[in-house]
């Protein structure tokens, strides 16, 4: 392992950041801390880089416990959120900072920035100034800064935060291609579900101080194991009497998490469920919304409200309309934890999905 | 119709500055020339006036100086860490703007006098080195009067830019191993320069200016007396030459008045210029 936090406590005030923290990440991950805001994974971030010491528990990096070790030996790269570049420097000695404090020869310096400046694909703006920067930019300055002392591990906090969402898809393949090619074992923070599912190799769940689970990302969407977690990933709504949906029973559950994909609606002379359509049930249309890439319709089945995507593709719904709905799964969760819960009348069944 | 109520507004404004500031500045001018340009240079060479004059530079070349130095560490401290007691630290470099200047000197006075507790100690320290000096009534005292009241002005100018500006890019460069000499001399200084030139301008003027903190602690004219202060004494010495020559001095610090305020534009200028190449 190549980072290994073990039982990190961290408490500001009353407020404790960090409770009993143990987390490891192997070498050449590139890891996500996904949480909502004050859930510690800056405080998580920023102990590992050495801004913050932790009130009790060891960070171990490469084998070697760091916790007494300087910011500047522990061999980290960081990008700040805003990306912090010398604002009254050029392009070229941002990236040369670093280098220029190790003392390195001119010589080493300029073949070092002008490697790093072809592979972020920012040749030809040695002379530019962060200002007269795209944002997009700027971010590759601050990876290509971050990495110039060649450090062994790389953290981002908060890496697409300044940037506006059009550019932001297109950065992070960036980032995680750039990421993956230079071998760098890296976390990021981010409170974005979407953004670590897309860019992390590895998703580190944290809510309230606390690590709630850890995996890849299919592993997370599909499997959660606590009800933060089901609720956190995905657009998920809570229904507690999930018993009177066809096929699911209480078996002492509190209630379930359920997402639109987990929801089928369909016209009745829909061939394609006719074998399927005994295992429905009939649910009203009480809203329709456009989305953008599909209609976001909400249903009313057996006093439940349901939420589900619909293409574009297919017949037109409108409101009052009687559909026919199948939930394919849910989250059902007691308490803290969460398990994932089949449809019982399905199972073994094949079913034509859109 | 919003052109008159522009236009009255404007009149208002123009009229109220001529009045108090720009007539009666003209009238020293005019008045310190009375007696000709030949007198005018002659009143500017006496001894007292020579000596007043070096004076008012000592003092406000030594307050721009130690200010200078306090301002950029009280700033930093202010500004980059937290500890109990900051706002009353930052308080208390406000303090010389609220409090009369009278009072400033006086409590020196009393702190350095022959009845102040510091008083006793200098007076030990002399017994015993052999040495003879002297805080009030004396230069060192014209300059730590001086010192007083030009405290908050760098430290009030930087206090803000630093605050605006947040600690990213220091971090960033401490996590590259840079030191603290460094960090400043490449990344803090840079940012805080025109401000810091700023204040050190309104830290002159008013240092050149300063009457009296400075009265209280200099009695010996042509000896501790700063420019103001040889300018109250030609005039109080009432004869008709000796008040066109206390004019005549005084032209002296308008037009430094005058030249400070051309800087203290160019500067503000500069800064505009500096901020629009701040982002965020």
């Amino acid at each position: 392992m190549y980072i290994e936090l073990k039982n990190i406590e961290k408490s500001f005030g009353d407020y404790k950041a960090c409770d009993c923290i143990n987390l490891s990440i192997s070498k050449g991950t590139l890891a996500a801390l996904l949480g909502p805001s004050g859930s510690g994974k800056t405080t998580l971030l920023r102990m590992i880089a050495g801004f913050i010491t932790p009130d009790a528990g060891d960070i171990n990096i490469n084998g070697n416990r760091v916790n007494d070790t300087k910011v500047y030996d522990r061999g980290i790269g960081f990008v700040f959120q805003n990306y912090a570049l010398f604002r009254y420097m050029t392009v070229y000695e941002n990236i040369a900072f670093g280098l220029e404090v190790k003392k390195m020869s001119k010589r080493q310096i300029r073949d070092r920035v002008m490697d790093l400046m072809e592979l972020t694909g920012l040749k030809g703006m040695e002379k530019r100034y962060p200002s007269q920067m795209s944002g997009g930019q700027r971010q590759r300055v601050a990876f290509a800064r971050s990495l110039a002392p060649n450090p062994g591990l790389l953290l981002l906090d908060e890496p697409f935060a300044a940037i506006d969402a059009k550019v932001r898809q297109e950065l992070r393949f960036w980032l995680k291609d750039m990421i993956h090619k230079v071998g760098i074992t890296s976390i990021f923070v981010t409170h974005d579900q979407d953004e670590a599912v897309e860019v992390a190799d590895e998703i580190i769940v944290t809510s309230n101080g606390r690590i709630e689970q850890t995996g890849s990302p299919l592993e997370i969407y599909k499997n959660p194991k606590t009800t933060f977690v089901a609720e956190f990933i995905g657009q998920s709504e809570r229904i507690f009497d999930f018993h009177r949906l066809k096929g699911f029973d209480k078996q002492g559950f509190d209630g379930a998490v359920i997402r639109p994909e987990f929801v089928e609606t369909f016209k009745r002379d829909n061939e394609k469920f006719q074998a399927v359509l005994p295992y429905s049930e009939e649910g009203i249309v009480e809203e329709v919304s456009f989305l953008g890439t599909c209609l976001k319709v909400r249903l009313r089945v057996n006093g439940i409200h349901l939420t589900t995507h619909r293409s574009l593709e297919r017949r037109s719904v409108s409101v009052g309309e009687t559909m026919h709905v199948i939930v394919y799964r849910i989250y059902a969760y007691k308490g803290e934890k969460a398990c994932y819960m089949e449809n019982s009348l399905l199972k073994g069944k094949e079913i034509v999905a859109f | 119709m919003k052109k008159k109520s522009e236009l009255f507004l404007i009149g208002i404004s123009v009229l109220f500055l001529f009045v108090m500031l720009v007539l009666p500045l003209i009238s020293v001018m005019v008045h310190s020339l009375r007696g000709g340009l030949c007198f005018y240079v002659q009143s500017l060479s006496t001894s007292t006036v020579r000596s007043a004059f070096r004076i008012t530079i000592l003092a406000t070349v030594l307050s721009v100086m130690v200010n200078t130095f306090f301002g950029i560490i009280a700033a930093w401290g202010i500004t980059r860490f937290s500890f109990r007691g900051k706002q009353i630290l930052s308080a208390l470099i406000d303090l010389p703007f609220s409090i009369s200047p009278v009072i400033a000197g006086l409590s020196f006075l009393m702190t350095f006098g022959r009845l102040g507790w510091a008083g006793k100690w200098i007076r030990t320290l002399n017994h015993a080195l052999g040495t003879n000096i002297r805080i009030v009534y004396a230069v060192p005292g014209v300059v730590l009067a001086t010192i007083f009241v030009t405290v908050p002005f760098v430290a009030r100018e930087i206090i803000p830019v630093l605050t605006g500006r947040g600690k990213e890019e220091e971090e960033a460069a401490a996590l590259m191993g840079a030191g603290g000499i460094l960090i400043f001399r490449k990344i803090t200084f840079p940012h805080i320069r025109f401000a810091l030139l700023y204040g050190i301008i309104l830290c002159s003027a008013r240092a050149l200016g300063e009457f009296g903190a400075v009265y209280a602690l200099s009695k010996t004219r042509g000896e501790t007396f700063t420019l103001p202060l040889e300018i109250d004494a030609l005039y109080l010495s009432n004869s008709s030459d000796s008040i066109t020559a206390a004019f005549a001095v005084s032209s002296i610090l308008v037009l430094l008045a005058i030249l400070v305020l051309f800087l203290k534009n160019w500067v503000e200028y500069k800064k505009g210029i500096n901020k629009s190449n701040g982002f965020n």
